[in-house]
């Protein structure tokens, strides 16, 4: 080392407790080598997140199988904000994923960990790309627990639990949550295949959460026009004929 | 010699005797009435008569099994020849209405039966010959999850430096575990070395997980000594945690139940539902594994049930009480 470069601030995430002791005592065997400042540790995604926005971190060692938000939906999130950490995964074993990593477009880990490859993946960390992250997640379908939008530079994530209906309007779709509305970027089929099970289609443009639904009415004058209405939100929204049929049969069975 | 004790041979018994009367009456009756009244008439006294047959040689199980494997089947042969023929004397009388059967017709019926069942038994027998069965259940042997390896040695990495003892002590247990996992998967084992491994392979979970995985033995009327297959709880307890421990953020109880009544044991394994439902397949093949290896040691005798109880899902595995060390395939005469 040559240029006395500010050490790398680092945050480690891991849902098991050994695993993240692991990662400190061989980041400080490597001290010589590469000066690291850990920054944290998080044992969710979730918690990563909050902790990368108070404290701005250059890498991110994070695990992909976590419970709640796993590493692939953080890395995700990450990379709303202008300037995303680097990224580098850390997995046991996932035939799979490894198939994809080694497009040589991911930087990973494989635990136990070495301390001569840390050093090469951090040396040559840098930040994913969405279009290997995609790629990542089509490998590991696994849904999300949160949309996230940046805002002002800071990631607002949206609980998916907290979603009342999502909109498609020209480019963007929007998120209703019962205190306010959100913009994001994303295609409603997508979002439809990935929360089937959360959010019911009642027209082209609009999916609303199953659990939320309130009334299902009938518009005065217009012949065969429904409308629905969902907690907490007097807005009336439209149901297609289309729709509307299949509308009926979920609430019989139920 | 077939152990006649069991459900499995009594159960193809029962069928082949029934199918061999169906036929009788079907080539001796024109329509269907005529078909119900002759079939009746004859179960009612078929059915006591194959009975008390099985009862007999169910009896003599043991006896049977000691003799020369000639001397088994002609005494075999003779029961079951013998009680038809008395049964018919006993009940043709009573059977108000049905024709009586020609005891000379019946001792013959039973004896090409019985000759018949012997064969198939003997064929079966060979078919399933101790070393092809014995393969089977080596491939069939529980593997560990690389995810576990690998996360196990990781943890065991993490304690050298900081607690050398318990990273000795995490090491052993997995030496344990892997002797068990390589070692012979023919030979039943008493429950309480299974019981032994998995609180060894619960040990290293809990390494990593510390307070998400928590455990409750139920064992207190477990019968230490009965033989089960190896390998039946751990795997069942490490399915339990990959798919209802580990998703879960606060982690969960595992819940070990084991207990004897009459003539079977009973291991119930119960872990929460995790909502996260991806990794489903991996879970089908080690329980598909399991009721496998229980069928090849012992056959229709051995049952496992999944349940799913609102939060919690349940595997119940029944596996007949025993002591007694024996092969997996039927029981074979000596033979040079």
């Amino acid at each position: 080392m040559n240029a006395p470069n500010p050490p790398l601030r680092v945050l480690i995430v891991d849902d098991e407790a050994p695993a993240r002791r692991r990662l400190r005592d061989v980041l400080a065997d490597c001290a010589d080598q590469l000066p690291v400042d850990i920054v944290g540790e998080a044992d969710n995604g979730l918690d990563a997140l909050n902790q990368i926005q108070q404290h701005p971190v250059d890498a991110v060692l994070l695990d992909i199988r976590m419970p709640g938000m796993d590493g692939l939906e953080c890395a995700a999130h990450l990379n709303t904000l202008d300037k995303p950490p680097a990224v580098i995964f850390s997995t046991a074993y996932e035939a799979y994923a490894c198939q994809a990593f080694d497009l040589n477009a991911v930087d990973y880990l494989l635990k136990p960990v070495r301390a001569d490859r840390l050093l090469r993946a951090l040396s040559r960390a840098h930040s994913l790309s969405d279009s290997v992250l995609e790629r990542l997640r089509a490998v590991h379908p696994k849904a999300r627990t949160h949309l996230s939008v940046n805002e002002k530079g800071r990631i607002v994530l949206i609980p998916v639990a907290d979603i009342l209906y999502l909109k498609a309007e020209l480019k963007y779709v929007t998120v209703r949550t019962a205190a306010r509305e959100f913009l994001i970027e994303e295609s409603l089929t997508r979002l439809e295949s990935e929360w089937g099970d959360t959010f019911l289609r009642i027209h082209r443009n609009c999916l609303v959460a199953r659990a939320r639904i309130r009334e299902i009415g009938k518009l005065p004058g217009e012949d065969d026009g429904h409308f629905l209405r969902l907690d907490g939100l007097d807005e009336r929204l439209m149901v297609s004929r289309r729709q509307y049929s299949t509308l009926r049969e979920t609430f019989k069975s139920a | 010699m077939p152990n006649f004790c069991h459900l499995g041979v009594n159960l193809r018994i029962t069928l082949t005797v029934e199918a061999a009367l169906v036929a009788g009456v079907v080539a001796r009756v024109a329509d269907a009435q005529a078909f119900w009244a002759e079939f009746i008439g004859l179960s009612a006294l078929a059915q006591p008569a194959l009975l008390l047959t099985l009862l007999a040689l169910c009896a003599a199980g043991r006896w049977l099994r000691s003799q020369p494997y000639r001397l088994g089947v002609a005494f075999t042969l003779a029961l079951g020849v013998a009680v038809p023929m008395l049964v018919t004397l006993w009940l043709s009388p009573v059977l108000a209405g049905g024709e009586t059967y020609p005891l000379i017709g019946v001792a013959l019926f039973s004896l090409l039966l019985g000759a018949g069942l012997l064969a198939y038994f003997n064929l079966r027998a060979r078919a399933l010959s101790p070393a092809i069965t014995e393969a089977r259940l080596q491939a069939l042997q529980a593997r560990i999850r690389p995810h576990f390896l690998f996360n196990s040695l990781n943890a065991v990495l993490s304690l050298v430096r900081s607690d050398p003892r318990r990273a000795e002590r995490a090491l052993e247990n997995m030496a344990d575990l892997f002797r068990a996992l390589m070692g012979n998967a023919s030979q039943l084992a008493p429950l309480e070395d299974e019981v032994a491994l998995t609180r060894a392979y619960l040990e290293l979970e809990q390494l990593r997980l510390g307070d998400r995985l928590q455990v409750a033995w139920h064992i207190n009327k477990m019968p230490a000594d009965a033989l089960i297959p190896p390998l039946v709880i751990q795997p069942l307890v490490e399915n339990a945690v990959y798919h209802g421990i580990e998703p879960l953020p606060d982690g969960g109880e595992i819940s070990l139940n084991l207990y004897r009544s009459a003539d079977k044991v009973h291991i119930v394994v119960r872990n929460p539902i995790a909502t996260d439902a991806s990794h489903h397949k991996g879970n089908r093949i080690a329980l598909a594994n399991i009721r496998e290896r229980l069928l090849l040691h012992f056959d229709l005798d051995a049952q496992l049930k999944l349940e799913p109880l609102g939060a919690v899902y349940q595997v119940h595995i029944v596996i007949p009480y025993t002591r007694e060390r024996t092969q997996p395939a039927p029981a074979r005469p000596h033979r040079r």
